[in-house]
């Protein structure tokens, strides 16, 4: 789960971390406060959960209390990859004499938290990791100790030779560590962490991904889920319990399992169509659940077909074809619906769907081509 | 031989009277597999309609019953308490079926484990079978069958439909091993290849990976340093779109790595096939094992539910040298 710019500074805030004072403003008059209240300079920065706000114009410095609200006023309502920007935040702007990269993620590797420190911070760190790896150091932190002094030490040196400038960072990482363990992070990161001319220490950006399984034990921060910049489908989806990503083919596809169902879009490519979407109904084959999918995957009006893809294994596939009889009914519409249940009793079920306006398909091979040929129709 | 559950393999359902727990329990009876016990808190001392001893806890269990397995069908909150008790009590191999157990609890449990000399297979699976022997877990046991081929797999219904055309077409299976869709797992894909690179049965080994992390490129490694038995792959979403969770928490494609493609190329680098729909599996087998495979059979539809009899391996037709 992603959390805006706003809230991960307000969380690294209530863990030391040392964060430009700022304020959330949904309006320009707000934002002219903002900035009077906070002392200029001060950063612009819109609120939207895409990466490259910079680049696409969603960030801007402003020197006087009016040139925030002008700056405001520009960003708000932007459309920023695709997202409409509702709020911004106005940020003490600090003056920039080094700036560099500070990062946590779970490393699957050696299955522990790693933590990440380069001194080429202020720009992609993808393209660092991808051009010059070794401006990288990486760190594995065992959650038994936290992080060791001597890492700490080695850290500290490999941003910055300068002792009092060491003395600062070394306190912001720990911070930083505790923070990520806290809330159950995926990701922590503060890109850029700055130094000012005058030796001060900053984190001036600020950004948390929270490991959705952990969600039931992290209230607070499952209520910070900001839910307008997500597909609608896949908002719904989740509430039914079901996974679903849209994507921008002609075939949708309605499959329980996840792998089943990235082999389901793959398969579909692979015989010349284009998959509208991934959805994993869950180790379920219920008519209920399929309903929904259906139903979400139909308000996509580049949707020519549906290929419904259920492995039933002990599951009775003749009763999840009556199912999806009733559910096709409920449905309405007059997209093809082509569907392969295999399964116990798969040939009755086959049987079932004989003459019936769902199209039935033996094996996953004949259900894919019957999808694509149906959608060209 | 077969990897870590076989016909000698006693295990405990942790969560027993739940619905999962209580409907796979049935079903692992009825495939074979010897239950000695369950375990719900609070129900220590019941039976289950089908005869099963309900323990409080798995210290109670395995004391009593001398078991080394346990498979736990518990909610996520509660699950990672379960894997560490059940290694806390003695239980060697500890599956967890559950889905959503956070990956901070899963860097904990791991050492805790390693610790006690347990091993963990999950979370996020379905689980073991060795065809004819044992399952642990929640697959169709009729869709497999005894043989050659061992089976290592990221995913849950995308094993089954491999497993269904491996064993449609002869090629029986060793192990079938569900090491799940989590980012981070008790028992990853090098974890699986080690262990069926020493299983006598096991000739030849598929293995079914996904988007996201960097198992099957430290696999396709290992397999390049000198690897005892036959690999064949399937890699699942080519058309997956970069930085999305597909279902799996462990399926996403982050900082531009962990892509179909590139474990693709790491596999075909090393030698090793992959296929290009799951069904070719079958075809990269029979190629990797030429004198196996039975003709095609008359049976219609899916096979009978497994009985013991039937879980037998199939007649394996011209045998060559073994």
């Amino acid at each position: 789960m992603k959390i805006h710019e706003a809230d991960a500074r307000a969380l690294f805030t209530k863990f030391g971390l040392p964060v430009p004072p700022s304020r959330l403003v949904l309006n320009p008059e707000d934002a002219r406060k903002a900035a009077e209240e906070i002392g200029c300079p001060v950063v612009v920065k819109a609120q939207v959960l895409v990466g490259g706000r910079g680049k696409a114009g969603g960030v801007k410095l402003a020197s006087t209390p009016e040139e925030a609200a002008a700056k405001a006023k520009a960003i708000l309502g932007m459309d920023l990859k695709g997202i409409r920007v509702e709020k911004v935040l106005v940020a003490r702007a600090v003056d920039i004499a080094k700036e560099f990269y500070v990062g946590m993620v779970i490393d699957r590797r050696s299955r522990k938290p790693l933590m990440m420190v380069s001194p080429a911070g202020g720009i992609d760190i993808e393209e660092v990791a991808r051009t010059a790896p070794e401006k990288i150091l990486k760190v594995v932190v065992d959650p038994a100790w936290g992080i060791l002094p001597f890492q700490m030490r080695r850290m500290t040196a490999s941003l910055s030779g300068d002792k009092e400038t060491a003395k600062k960072i070394g306190p912001i990482l720990a911070a930083l560590y505790r923070a990520f363990m806290a809330v159950d992070a995926s990701l922590a990161e503060i890109n850029p962490l700055v130094v000012t001319p005058a030796g001060e220490v900053w984190a001036i950006d600020a950004k948390i991904n929270i490991d959705d399984s952990s969600l039931y034990r992290q209230k607070e921060v499952a209520a910070l889920r900001d839910e307008s910049s997500e597909d609608r489908g896949e908002v719904e989806a989740r509430e039914a319990g079901l996974s679903f990503v849209k994507l921008d083919g002609s075939i949708g596809c309605v499959v329980n399992g996840a792998g089943l169902a990235m082999a389901t879009m793959d398969m579909i490519k692979h015989f010349g169509g284009q998959p509208a979407n991934f959805l994993d109904i869950g180790g379920s084959s219920s008519p209920d659940k399929v309903l929904t999918a259906m139903r979400i995957i139909l308000r996509d009006t580049n949707v020519k077909s549906i290929l419904i893809n259920i492995f039933g294994g002990i599951t009775r596939c003749d009763d999840v074809a009556t199912g999806l009889l009733e559910a096709k009914k409920q449905l309405g519409g007059d997209v093809p619906l082509v569907v392969r249940l295999i399964g116990t009793n798969e040939d009755r079920a086959r049987e079932i769907l004989r003459g019936t306006a769902l199209i039935a398909a033996a094996t996953m091979e004949e259900g894919v081509t019957k999808a694509i040929a149906a959608a060209k129709r | 031989m077969s990897i870590l559950v076989d016909e000698k393999s006693r295990v405990i359902v942790q969560g027993i009277t739940g619905r999962d727990g209580a409907f796979h329990a049935s079903q692992m009876i009825a495939y074979g597999t010897k239950v000695v016990g369950g375990v719900t808190p609070g129900k220590g001392g019941q039976k289950t309609d089908g005869g099963v001893p309900i323990f409080d806890t798995m210290a109670d269990a395995v004391a009593e019953t001398g078991a080394d397995t346990s498979v736990i069908y518990v909610p996520a909150a509660f699950a990672t308490d379960a894997i560490c008790e059940a290694a806390d009590a003695g239980i060697k191999l500890v599956v967890c079926i559950t889905e959503g157990v956070p990956v901070l609890d899963m860097v904990r449990v791991l050492p805790y484990l390693r610790e006690r000399g347990a091993r963990l297979v999950g979370p996020n699976c379905p689980g073991v079978i060795s065809p004819g022997k044992c399952k642990v877990g929640i697959m169709p046991g009729q869709i497999h069958m005894r043989g050659p081929v061992g089976v290592v797999s990221r995913s849950g219904t995308l094993t089954y439909e491999i497993d269904y055309h491996l064993t449609k077409n002869g090629f029986g299976q060793s192990t079938c091993l569900g090491i799940g869709g989590d980012p981070i797992v008790g028992t990853n894909i090098l974890d699986a290849l080690e262990l069926f690179a020493k299983d006598e049965e096991t000739e030849c080994v598929v293995l079914i990976g996904e988007i996201g992390g960097s198992d099957e490129e430290e696999a396709a490694a290992m397999i390049a340093k000198g690897y005892p038995k036959k690999v064949a792959a399937f890699i699942a979403g080519q058309t997956a779109p970069p930085g999305k969770r597909m279902g799996h928490a462990g399926a996403i494609v982050s900082g531009g790595s962990g892509t179909a493609a590139e474990k693709i190329a790491a596999f075909k680098a090393v030698g090793v096939d992959v296929a290009a729909i799951p069904g070719e599996i079958v075809d990269l087998v029979a190629r990797l094992l030429p004198s196996k495979g039975a003709p095609k059979r008359k049976s219609k539809g899916a096979p009978k539910r497994a009985s013991k009899s039937a879980a037998r391996p199939a007649a394996k037709g011209k045998k060559g040298t073994r």
